[in-house]
């Protein structure tokens, strides 16, 4: 057995724990998951079939845990697993699935499709089965701390022109601050109108916040690869820098991963909990628009419908506030068919959207998307995820869909009351 | 011979082997220390794993055209054997004479030939469901043909031994129970059990988030 496959077998058997056996003892092998994957229903091919990416973990669960499984192995009967089983699933697994876990909302007997393909991807990236592009953008988040290669230096070139333009200073570093806002790579290279948004809003409503020099980036490549140590070691950043400051909330921002590593997976990784609070930009924003701080004008008469980030809404829970906001300054918000918690991912979540080999793939699966804003006939998408936001842009364009994005804190800002 | 080995050792065989197996499994799945979620929770976990439980019984609403067949197939036959297993006179009556030492009313006999066919046709389709859809013929494994053929001779055997006019197709049917009863701890049948706790982690871990599973 080479050493790659023994480290990737190792680390599938560390995967598996409760969760994992009661889940696969569960499953009867119904299908019913490939319905629920944008990435069967828009190809048809059964491999996507969520509960089929599993396999890797399952043959190690029935060969260390079931009576038949035992004994097959003891007697030679069952096949063993090879580097070629882990190159098929390399595919399977970052290519074909998002990590969207839609699958896991309508499987009938309970199982958490998207929580064990999660460690599935742990035992790939612990045998290097994973896409060049996500090995990259980890090795540069661990190495300049940013998946995208962003340096501070660029952040505050960025902001310079945000101060420009808007005549508004952007804090940094203040120490004691209330909120410390998080970045994504994508929203200051890509939507530093997010930035823009957040000072303008801020200001108004009077929020003490602040950006961290040594810890803006809020993207967790470690979470998207499937290597808990690196989502560890980007995490710890950020909770250095809260630290350091002293602030009381950090904020999550447009970003749906993002909020899944450092709200929800960030103190089980760590091991202990924060002393910090963490919200979610739409979660604040909601507060301060029910508190009164938040005052906006107007509506927005075009059409528009939400796309909601699956990790923010689905998997993140926060699914109210989006539509308390939009409500506020939309006067013709539509829902898409399938939204909620039961929305249709863009294609480009879990890190495919990072993956060049995926790009055919994830624009087939795009497919999904185009059908639900075809029913709607919208002229604005609204979305709260700059990666989602950038992977319908590309396929709105490949589609010659000319619908444009804008993210929810922007729209707000069209609204804003602000003083004079 | 024969008989009194099907009636007697290798009956408590089945029984040990069947309630030792599902107390194993569910034990090893309810009882290990499942790791405390250190996050901060925005909804009870609790609430959220009992509503999970009864709330995967019906099909998300999107998600039901798309898979009708299996809904209803799947209702059929597991409504049809559980009204075949706990309200077909025999098997009141052994469980009275054998276990509980009460009974309850049965089912008309009309009821128990609805039922049967209900179990029958939905076991049928979603067999031939497993073997001809590409995706179930994907996923499936010996396991589940073995689980559905062993399912199928049961319920076959039963409804032969119906009247028990032949005590031949009965002992015919109590072995293939036995079968049934040893084979269930080790296979997919165990679902029957392990849905709830798969269910109840699946809703604890969304009800936390504040999510509606």
């Amino acid at each position: 057995m080479s050493d790659r496959l023994e480290r990737g077998l190792n680390t599938l058997r560390a995967q598996i724990d409760t969760k994992v056996k009661s889940y696969f003892s569960s499953c009867v092998h119904c299908g019913i998951c490939a319905e629920a994957c944008l990435f069967y229903t828009e190809t048809q091919d059964p491999r996507y079939t969520p509960i089929y990416k599993t396999q890797p973990l399952h043959k190690v669960w029935q060969e260390e845990y079931t009576f038949w499984g035992k004994i097959g192995k003891k007697l030679g009967l069952t096949k063993s697993f090879t580097e070629a089983d882990l190159a098929n699933w390399e595919e399977l697994v970052y290519d074909g699935c998002s990590m969207c876990g839609r699958c896991s909302m309508v499987c009938p007997v309970g199982i958490d499709v998207a929580y064990i393909i999660r460690k599935v991807k742990e035992g790939l990236a612990a045998a290097d089965y994973s896409p060049e592009g996500l090995v990259g953008a980890a090795q540069r988040a661990v190495e300049i701390g940013s998946p995208m290669g962003i340096r501070l230096k660029a952040l505050k070139a960025q902001i310079k022109h945000v101060e420009a333009d808007t005549g508004l200073k952007i804090p940094m570093d203040v120490e004691g601050a209330d909120y410390m806002a998080l970045l994504s790579s994508m929203e200051i290279i890509n939507f530093p109108e997010y930035i823009e948004a957040l000072a303008r809003i801020f200001k108004q409503a009077g929020v003490s916040w602040t950006l961290c020099s040594e810890a803006f980036e809020a993207t967790n490549s470690g979470l998207q690869i499937g290597n808990s140590k690196i989502a560890k070691l980007l995490l710890e950043r950020v909770v250095a820098g809260a630290e350091k400051l002293k602030v009381k909330n950090v904020i999550s921002p447009e970003c749906g991963h993002a909020y899944a590593a450092i709200r929800w997976d960030g103190p089980n990784w760590l091991g202990k909990p924060y002393n910090f609070k963490v919200v979610h930009i739409l979660e604040l924003l909601d507060e301060l628009k029910k508190s009164g701080h938040l005052k906006t004008s107007g509506k927005e008469t075009a059409r528009l419908t939400f796309h909601d980030p699956c990790q923010i809404v689905r998997r993140g829970g926060v699914e109210a506030q989006p539509r308390h906001l939009l409500e506020s300054v939309a006067e013709n918000f539509v829902e898409m068919t399938d939204h909620g918690r039961m929305n249709w991912c863009c294609g480009g979540g879990g890190g495919v959207s990072a993956n060049e080999r995926a790009d055919e793939l994830k624009l087939k699966a795009f497919n999904r998307k185009k059908a639900q804003l075809d029913e709607l006939n919208v002229e604005t998408i609204v979305t709260a995820c700059a990666n989602c936001r950038l992977v319908m842009e590309e396929g709105l364009e490949e589609n010659e869909m000319d619908i444009p994005i804008i993210g929810l804190s922007e729209l707000l800002v069209e609204y804003l009351v602000e003083d004079k | 011979m024969i008989m009194d080995f099907i009636d007697g050792p290798f009956w408590y065989f089945s029984l040990i082997v069947f309630f030792s197996g599902i107390i194993w499994n569910m034990g090893s799945i309810v009882f290990a220390l499942s790791k405390v979620d250190l996050s901060v929770s925005r909804g009870s976990a609790v609430s959220g794993a009992i509503k999970t439980i009864f709330t995967r019984f019906a099909a998300d609403k999107g998600m039901a055209p798309h898979i009708r067949l299996q809904i209803i197939a799947g209702y059929m036959f597991h409504l049809g054997l559980f009204a075949l297993l706990f309200f077909a006179a025999p098997h009141i009556l052994f469980l009275e004479e054998h276990f509980l030492g009460f009974g309850w009313t049965p089912m008309p006999h009309w009821a128990f030939i609805i039922a049967s066919e209900f179990a029958f046709l939905g076991l049928l389709i979603l067999w031939l469901h497993r073997i001809l859809n590409p995706v179930s013929r994907l996923i499936s494994t010996a396991d589940d043909h073995i689980a559905s053929i062993l399912t199928f001779v049961v319920m076959l055997t039963g409804c032969l031994a119906l009247l028990e006019s032949f005590t031949a197709l009965r002992l015919l049917h109590r072995f293939s129970v036995e079968l049934f009863l040893i084979y269930f701890p080790f296979s997919r049948l165990m679902h029957a059990f392990t849905f709830i706790p798969s269910r109840a982690f699946t809703g604890a871990w969304f009800g936390r988030r504040g999510i509606s599973s």
